[in-house]
């Protein structure tokens, strides 16, 4: 089966992010695919590659940035809710006049369209949130 | 699904300032809007106070987002869907909500209203007929 993850709250303060990469993980394993996630709402945040949490706890962008790369997989974060938050990568932050871009390895900005899109490809839309 | 038009539900559950969610969740739906699919949105729990009339959010510097709900029939969205029960039990009644209207291109283009009251177990029948749900 093909499925579409939504990713809907920020790392660290909701478990939405990690629920959702284990169970992006664990479909996978499964032999499902997952094409796309796209993060909206404080989702983007999980797109920056400034976070520095502590040695001993988990990485969620970095673990993100990893299975996608092993797996093909499309992280899209919305680009109205990332320039409301301060995700940009370069060309964002170029036409914004901002002075830094902080996207992450494995994600990109794009449009709201690519949700809606990733709704119709799918045969299952997965919605982590609150 | 037929002809590859699949079925979208916007669920609202959350009131409209205080959260940025049922803002998002608008501009989800105008984006979306352009895919041609067949879309619907349900107000229940909090997310019913989306549709009341007479917001004014002056004093908290945030946009009044509501009067977007009347251009939505515009954009071939024309099912809005409120939970009675959710209603009653934050003592509102239908009068409480803005009039949105759309017109029926099937039907001479009639001014029809957009907001459908329905009760909870209706609610769960919607839910169970759709193709993609997405929840804010």
């Amino acid at each position: 089966m093909k499925f579409g993850v939504v990713v809907s709250e920020g790392p660290y303060t909701h478990e939405a992010s990690d629920t959702a990469y284990n169970f992006v993980k664990a479909a996978i394993e499964a032999g499902h695919e997952v094409p796309r996630v796209f993060f909206y709402h404080d989702g983007v945040n999980v797109g920056t590659r400034l976070t520095v949490p502590p040695q001993d706890d988990r990485n969620i962008q970095e673990n993100w940035s990893a299975i996608a790369k092993e797996h093909g997989i499309d992280l899209v974060v919305c680009i109205a809710a990332a320039q409301r938050r301060g995700i940009l990568d370069e060309n964002e932050a170029k036409r914004q006049g901002k002075d830094a871009d902080n996207i992450a390895e494995g994600f990109r900005i794009s449009g709201l369209g690519q949700l809606i899109e990733m709704g119709i490809q799918t045969d299952r839309l997965m919605m982590f949130g609150d | 699904m037929e002809d590859g038009i699949k079925k979208f539900l916007y669920v609202n559950r959350k009131a409209p300032y205080g959260t940025i969610y049922a803002l998002e969740a608008l501009e989800v739906v105008l984006i979306g809007a352009a895919f041609d699919q067949d879309v619907s949105l349900a107000f229940l729990d909090d997310g019913v106070f989306q549709l009341t009339k007479g917001q004014n959010t002056d004093g908290i510097g945030v946009k009044n987002f509501s009067p977007t709900f009347r251009a939505l029939g515009d954009y071939d969205v024309n099912k809005l869907y409120v939970e009675r029960e959710s209603l009653e039990e934050r003592g509102l009644t239908e009068d409480d909500l803005q009039e949105i209207m759309y017109e029926d291109e099937d039907d001479d283009w009639a001014e029809k209203p957009s907001i459908r009251i329905i009760s909870r177990a209706e609610m769960a029948d919607l839910m169970h007929d759709q193709d993609v749900i997405l929840s804010f």
